[in-house]
This record gives structure tokens, C-alpha cells and sequence, in this order.
């Protein structure tokens, strides 16, 4: 290993690191602009430039690689005129605009212009001003701005692997756009936003509504899709006022989907903030007092198998765990927690988890996909998906109608037909699998929620035992609802006659139930649920809330402090940011109010309490933040023949899956943008000093 | 962003000229072939790129559209806008404007009818001013096409664009009498040396 010496102290690196590395194992910062450890060396801002010894010049530290016996300076008067000279240039045609910039606070430019520029700047000429670029509802531009560190193209690139940015021109004249100017076609576009070092690129729906001095942070996770990204929630007062992604290597790593990011707004919108009854033909607001009586008197009126409980897509694991208590006490089996009626066996973890891991992905030498769409219902699990392909060596096949998934995928066949024969090895992928030393299979929901659901299951378990290596599972299954593995590690599962949703909705529509208890469940047809009383526990005015005959109003996954358990079977926590607005109250408290109501009080009056409770009847939960590795048990389900019709994605709508993302009008602004396909409504064309 | 012309191909011996050059270059690094390719393109579709072209060659090389675009975009040489059949440059950087590249200019403006930077209404001759061409040994001087007109001065000038409105190809190379970049006026060293061949 290459040993050198960075301002006299003496560093180990491995080799093929580069001197800014070294520097920064050493504890040396390094200002820096088109460098990110995530993307691929440009070299091309000059920030970061260090003295070699016995260079004849200064040299730019993130594109140089350490060498056996080098010896770097970085803090003599050498490196600092340089330094200055490269921000006096950077600053030449740079906006003094920094009082009404977004980015102000948060700016890596201001930071450093004032770390190591200069006090004054002697360029008296004119400044540049660049017309500013349609990139979509989401990444707000003002060109002007732009210090031309390439970031955001190789971040399009790469990672977001939609080769729509691009410099365009040189010199003086270069300009960053997309290519027609069209909106940037990607899940995670914005995150180019977190990557652009100025202000250039901001956010559209957040501009001008907040400064960062005057937000509160609280760390938490994310709902909108099972993948449980590590998000930053910034609020002011009550109001979320953005999200933004926290680094976890083994989940997001830094980027998150634009739907975590930009859904917030929908929690503003359409919220539940007082209980409502129904009387007389409409939903009236009552009490408290009032609602939980009356919903207690519902349940204890009906018979226990008269009476449903079905958990939504957004709820926490504590909400759940307290419901199937309360229901437990009155004898109530009918649960479930898969609305969208996917035959998922819950009989051990790794029957429903994601094996392999998201960041084992980067392990594995070949994939096949059944019938899902990771771009959309998962799409930093894509953007792994397309980090291994990026690697090399990877071979992916799927299963399924065709797919866009940024990279190449070798399309099998769009029913089970493709299935039955790779599992009967007589398909040609299926010699690949069997080679392979590290494979998996992805089952999404697509497969898995049809009538033959059950048979596919079969099919694909038997030939996941096939792809068991040592130290490797290799059978994944692809949720997209945030609370599903939760749920289906409490067991909110059927143990009464009614054995899936389409049971209890067959139940509900023929008078068989009387009443039916929705936490936060809004995916099923509520047309289907006839006569019986409906009690919506839930945050939004959404389905659920318009079928109910009874409204308790609870907090989204922002309001309150709640567990989540990602597709990997990582639990994760949810922290409370603000409020829950009005009378809205934390999921859990209301059950277990309703509970004493229904004279059958749960034995727990705090968090702590029912988490303590939780842990110990189910103890996966114990571990925060960490994934048990679930063995993968021999199957002995029921086989069947599958059918033959071609599997359809679960995902309609990548912007509008929940009852949040449809009350945000971003997302709905991303409907019409990138489904719809309309023309951009009135193209930017400023400048930023036009006045 | 070049104005719409909705299609374009190449002709089929442009076509087996490309495949020829894209054979260079080994498998998967076919990109490189992106700027001969815009050449030829240029040159069949009368010295512009209109976007058809950039897609039409960013899809024969298997590259994303905006890569072709900063690459034409990057080099002065490509026109991703209608520059005239023919194409006069006139070069005005320091020695060839020491030497008189104004009356140059002017002449061809006069002699166009056009400013520089502009098209003939016919669309059959543009004029620009360029940078350095690397001919100031014999500044001052202008490219037309692929040929180079130098030592040139207003009158000789005028003549070479009135013969090419003609549609005549006057000779290029100097256009002052001497020969590519021999001494003005003959030689002045090596006088003595004989070239007679011995007996």
C-alpha cells in the first residue's frame, strides 16, 4: 500500500486512491466543487488543488492518484494563492444574487468563497448572463448561476442512467440543458439538486419558502415506497416544508426518489383534523368522546367474525401491533394487511423479505426479475440494480411486459410461461442462474397479486431454494407499500375464515360483516364493502375516508414516532416532526383510547410501553436500523398451474401510488409532465438578472 | 437548437463511407467516430447539421442525442444552423489582420452583398469571420470550401468571389503571383546553392 506524507503526516492508503482520498483520511479537508465520491472524476473546477513536492506546479488533488513516497502540502501560501486565483475565476461570472438565492445558507460556493477567496474581486467587466432551462416541474434553474462543475450531467448519467443532460457550447459560451429542453425523465432527478454546489439548480415547488436557519431537522424514514430511505424532514412551525435524503450505504445511499421528496406538500392537503360521524345521510364532526363511543359500541355489538380489520400501506408497525391487540381481545381473526390481494405466505421472514439485501445487489452476477417494475415501485433498488450493471459482468433477464429500466434487460416472455420453464430448466436462463455464483430473483407484486398468485409463488420459491449459495439468499420479494413487511412481521394476517382481502371484500359486500376497520387503508374497492359500518382510522380525505361511516383522524408518517420495516426487513424509525394537525392524534394513542372505550383497555399507556409489548412478542423489531438475515426454509405450500395471462405492474402512476402523493399538487404537476407528456407551461426564460 | 428539417439519411456511399470509419475504432468505442461522421453529414446536407442529422448519427453510433449535440456544438466547425453552400472564411486574427484582412472583408461584403455572419438570400454563399487557419506565413487569407485563397488583397479578392458566383473554380493558393510560401520578391539566402545536377 502506497505510504505517503500529507502535510507531515504520514498516511497508508490503498492504492488507487486518490491524493484528495488520502487527504481526507488524513483528516485534511479539501474544498472542492465537480468532485463527488459518487460519480465519476472530472477534474474540471480546480478547487482542489495541493502543492506536490517537487511538482513544478500546483496539481488538482481529486484526479491524481497517490503514489508510493509522495509528499502533499496543502496548506502552504502556494496552495492558497492558488486556491484564491481559482474562486476569483469561478466568481468572475457568478451572480452577486446570493440575497435572493435558495441556495444561500447551503451553498458550497458561498462557504468556501469566504474559507479561502478573497476579500475583494478585481474583474470589472460585464458578467455573462445564460438563458435559464425547462427541466421539468421539479429543478427550478437559474443558469446565470452555473459554475460548470458537471455534476448534474454525470449525475443523469451515471446514476440516474437518462442521458439527458448535457454542455453544451464551450468556453464562455457553455451552457448546461437538457437535450430540447425537455423535462429530465427520471425517478430520482432531483436529486441534482442536493448535487449542484451553487444555486443554479434549486427546487421549483420550494422556492423561496424557506431559508435553512430557520428550519428544524429531524432525521426520520420514508413511506412512499417499501424502500425505507433515510430522509431528513425540515419543518417550520407545523409545516413540512421539504425532505431531503440522509446517507444510508445499505439503503438510499445519499439520493432519494422524487416522489419521497416532493410529496410532502400533499400532507398540507385534504388532511382528516376532527373526528366526523355519519348521521342522517352526511359526515358530521362530533367529539372524541363521541366517535370512540360510537365506534365502541359497533364493535361490541357485532360478532367477532362479523367484524374486519384491514391495515393500510403507510401505517407504523406500533398502530398495527395495538389494533391486533384490540382485535385479538374481541376475538376478531378476519385481519389483513395486503390490500392489493398478493398471495404472500407469512409462515417465515424470508418467505416475503428482500434477501439479498439492497446493497448485496452490488454482490450478485445475475438477476431475474418476475413481474415487477423496479424503476417505479422501488427506484433506488433500480438505481443499484443499474450500479451492478454499471460494474460489468451482470446479467438480468425479466419477466414481465416490456421495461425502460435505464439499462439493458433481456426480456423473457410477459406471462408465466417464461417462469414454469426456468424453473423446469429448460430455458436457457436458467443455465445462467445455476453458473452463476451470486443470483437472485426479484418477485414483485405484479406476480403475486393475480387469481394464480399463489401458483407463481410456488414456482418462484422453488427455484429461489436453487439460488441459496454459501453466505447468499438469493429469493427476494419486491413490496411496494411501506408498511406490508411490517405488517407481515406482526402477523396482521387472516387466522378467521376469510382468508385474503378479495374474501373480506366478498364477505363485506354479500352483509356478511358489520363492521370493517380501515387503518389507514385506501387501495381496496371501497364500492365492495355494502352495508357493513366503516371505521377509517386515517390521515387523509382519500377512499377510505369517503366510503367511512366513522373518522378518526391520525397523523401521517411525519406526525408521529412510528417504526417501519423496509422490504429488507429493516426496522427503521419514523420521527415525529410536527404536530398532527387539529384533533389528529398518534395512531396508537387512538386505539388504545378506543380500547378503554370498548371496555377491553390495552396494558400499555406509552410508546415505550407498547414498543417493550411489540418487541417481545415479535422480536425482530428489537434490532433498529439493522437487517436479521431470515434463513430460507424448504417451501411446502400448495403448487399450481399458473395461468397464462401476461403479468401487469402494480404501479400505474409512479407519482400518485398513496393517499399523500395524490393530495400533492407536485406529484400532480409530475402526472402531467412526464404521463400526460404536456408541454412545458410557459418555458423559463430569464435569466436571473433580466429584471 | 438547429431548425426542424424532418429527416435525414445518408446517401449510400456516404452510408459506406461511415462504416468504413466506424470499423476504426474497436467494438463498443463506436462513439469515436462521432466527428468524421458529422463531416460527412455536413457536407451531404449542404454544409449545415439540422437535428434529424445529430439523431440520425447519435442513433448510428448508439449514443444518447445530447452527446452528438455537445460535440457539434463544441467545434466551430460543424453549423447546426444554414451557413451557405459555400462557406467563406476569412481569417482576422492578428497577422492576417497586420496584413490587411479588413479590406479583405469588406470586399467580400461587397462583393456578397451580405455581412459577416450572414447568408446569402439564394442560401448559395455564407461569410464568416474566423480565427486563426494556420496559413499567416501568407496572410492575409480566407478558406472557401476546402481550399485555401491567400495573399490576398481587396481586387483579388472580389475576382475569386465574382468567378465562384460565376460558378468558375478559381485556383487556390496565393493569389499574389509567388509560389505556396516562397520569399516575396524570390529568394533571398542560399542564393549561391546550384541545383544543376553533376556531371
Amino acid at each position: 500500500m502506497p505510504k505517503l506524507t500529507i502535510d507531515g503526516i504520514p498516511v497508508e492508503v490503498e492504492p488507487g486512491l486518490t491524493v484528495l482520498q488520502a487527504c481526507e483520511r488524513a483528516g485534511i479537508e479539501i474544498p472542492r466543487f465537480c468532485y463527488h465520491e459518487r460519480l465519476s472524476i472530472a477534474g474540471n473546477c480546480r478547487m482542489c488543488l495541493v502543492e506536490q513536492e517537487k511538482a513544478p506546479k500546483p496539481i488538482a488533488s481529486c484526479a491524481m492518484p497517490v503514489m508510493e513516497g509522495m509528499v502533499i502540502k496543502t496548506n502552504t501560501p502556494m496552495v492558497q494563492k492558488a486556491r484564491r486565483g481559482v474562486m476569483e475565476f469561478l466568481l468572475l461570472n457568478h451572480p452577486l444574487d446570493c440575497p435572493i438565492c435558495d441556495q444561500g445558507g447551503e451553498c458550497d460556493l458561498q462557504d468556501q468563497a469566504m474559507a479561502y477567496g478573497m476579500d475583494h474581486g478585481r474583474y470589472e467587466e460585464n458578467k455573462r448572463a445564460v438563458r435559464d432551462k425547462y427541466m421539468g416541474p421539479l429543478v427550478k434553474t437559474i443558469m446565470t448561476r452555473c459554475i460548470h462543475c458537471t455534476r448534474c450531467v454525470r449525475f443523469a448519467t451515471e446514476v440516474a442512467g437518462v442521458e439527458e443532460l448535457g454542455a453544451l457550447g464551450r468556453g464562455e459560451h457553455m451552457e448546461i440543458t437538457t437535450y430540447l429542453e425537455k423535462a429530465l425523465a427520471s425517478e430520482v432527478s432531483a436529486n441534482v439538486i442536493d448535487l449542484c454546489p451553487v444555486g443554479a439548480l434549486t427546487s421549483k415547488p420550494y422556492a423561496f419558502n424557506a431559508r435553512p436557519w430557520e428550519l428544524r431537522k429531524t432525521e426520520s424514514v420514508d413511506v412512499m415506497d417499501a424502500v425505507g430511505s433515510n430522509v431528513r424532514v425540515d419543518t417550520r412551525g407545523r409545516e413540512v416544508m421539504r425532505v431531503l435524503p440522509r446517507l444510508n450505504e445499505d439503503v438510499n445511499e445519499e439520493w432519494i426518489s422524487d416522489k419521497s421528496r416532493y410529496a410532502c406538500d400533499g400532507l398540507r392537503r385534504q388532511r382528516l383534523d376532527r373526528p366526523y360521524l355519519h348521521r342522517d345521510g352526511k359526515l358530521v364532526p362530533v367529539t372524541w368522546r363521541e366517535a370512540l363511543g360510537a365506534a365502541a359500541e359497533r364493535l361490541k355489538a357485532a360478532r367477532p367474525e362479523r367484524i374486519a380489520a384491514v391495515a393500510g400501506d403507510l401505517c407504523d408497525a406500533e398502530s398495527m401491533f395495538a389494533l391486533k391487540g384490540l382485535m385479538a381481545s374481541l376475538g376478531v381473526g378476519n385481519l389483513e394487511c395486503r390490500q392489493d390481494g398478493a398471495k404472500l405466505p407469512a409462515s417465515s421472514r424470508a418467505d416475503y423479505l428482500f434477501n439479498t439485501t439492497i446493497a448485496g445487489i452490488e454482490r450478485a452476477d445475475a438477476c431475474l426479475l418476475v413481474g415487477t417494475n423496479p424503476r417505479w415501485e422501488a427506484a433506488l433498488v433500480n438505481t443499484r440494480l443499474r450500479k451492478r450493471h454499471l460494474m460489468g459482468g451482470f446479467k438480468i433477464a425479466a419477466i414481465g411486459p416490456a421495461l425502460n429500466l435505464t439499462f439493458p434487460v433481456e426480456m423473457l416472455g410477459d406471462g408465466p410461461k417464461a417462469l414454469v420453464e426456468i424453473a423446469a430448466g429448460t430455458h436457457p436462463f436458467a443455465q445462467v442462474l445455476k453458473d452463476a455464483k451470486a443470483p437472485m430473483l426479484i418477485l414483485g407484486m405484479g406476480a403475486l397479486a393475480r387469481p394464480d398468485g399463489a401458483a407463481i409463488y410456488a414456482l418462484a420459491r422453488k427455484l429461489g431454494e436453487g439460488l441459496k449459495r454459501e453466505g447468499w439468499n438469493g429469493f427476494n420479494v419486491l413490496h411496494t407499500a411501506a408498511a406490508r413487511v411490517g405488517a407481515m412481521d406482526l402477523g396482521f394476517l387472516p387466522s378467521g375464515k376469510l382468508g385474503d382481502i378479495g374474501a373480506v371484500l366478498d364477505a363485506a359486500s354479500g352483509g356478511g360483516l358489520d363492521v370493517v376497520y380501515l387503518l389507514g387503508a385506501d387501495e381496496i374497492d371501497m364500492k365492495r364493502l355494502g352495508k357493513s359500518f366503516v371505521i377509517y382510522q386515517g390521515h387523509h380525505g382519500d377512499a377510505g375516508a369517503h366510503r367511512a361511516d366513522l373518522i378518526l383522524p391520525g397523523a401521517a408518517y411525519t406526525e408521529k414516532n412510528g417504526t417501519y420495516v423496509n422490504l429488507e426487513g429493516r426496522a427503521q424509525l419514523a420521527m415525529l416532526a410536527s404536530a398532527p394537525p387539529g384533533e389528529a392524534r398518534e395512531d396508537w394513542k387512538i386505539v388504545r383510547a378506543l380500547s378503554e372505550a370498548a371496555g377491553k383497555t390495552l396494558p400499555y399507556d406509552t410508546l415505550g410501553a407498547l414498543r417493550q409489548a411489540m418487541v417481545k412478542a415479535h422480536p425482530s423489531f428489537a434490532h433498529i436500523g439493522g437487517v436479521e438475515p431470515a434463513s430460507l426454509a424448504a417451501f411446502n405450500g400448495a403448487a399450481g398451474a399458473p395461468g397464462s395471462g401476461a403479468f401487469a405492474y402494480p404501479i400505474a402512476n409512479f407519482y400518485m401510488t398513496d393517499p399523500i402523493s395524490r393530495a400533492s399538487t407536485t406529484m400532480a404537476e409530475c402526472t402531467e409532465a412526464f404521463l400526460n407528456g404536456s408541454a412545458p407551461l410557459g418555458a423559463d426564460r430569464g435569466t436571473g438578472t433580466h429584471g | 437548437m438547429s431548425p426542424a428539417q424532418a429527416k435525414f439519411e445518408f446517401t449510400a456511399a456516404n452510408l459506406a463511407e461511415a462504416k468504413k470509419i466506424i470499423a476504426k475504432y474497436p467494438p463498443g468505442r463506436q462513439a469515436s467516430a462521432v466527428m468524421p461522421l458529422l463531416t460527412i453529414a455536413q457536407k451531404q446536407n449542404d454544409n449545415w447539421l439540422p437535428q434529424a442529422a445529430l439523431e440520425y448519427i447519435a442513433g448510428l453510433l448508439g449514443m444518447a442525442p445530447i452527446r452528438v449535440h455537445e460535440v457539434a456544438s463544441f467545434y466551430t466547425m460543424y453549423n447546426l444552423a444554414p451557413a451557405g453552400r459555400t462557406q467563406v472564411q476569412v481569417c482576422t486574427t492578428t497577422p492576417c489582420w497586420l496584413r490587411g484582412s479588413d479590406a479583405v472583408v469588406q470586399a467580400c461584403e461587397k462583393a456578397l452583398g451580405i455581412k459577416c455572419g450572414e447568408v446569402t438570400k439564394d442560401g448559395k454563399f455564407g461569410l464568416k469571420e474566423v480565427e486563426c487557419l494556420g496559413a499567416c506565413v501568407n496572410a492575409p487569407m480566407m478558406q472557401i470550401g476546402d481550399d485555401y485563397y491567400e495573399d490576398l488583397d481587396a481586387a483579388s479578392t472580389t475576382k475569386v468571389i465574382e468567378a465562384l458566383k460565376s460558378g468558375a473554380k478559381p485556383a487556390p493558393g496565393p493569389q499574389g503571383g509567388r509560389k505556396t510560401s516562397e520569399p516575396q520578391g524570390g529568394p533571398t539566402t542560399l542564393t549561391t546553392l546550384s541545383f544543376a545536377e553533376k556531371p
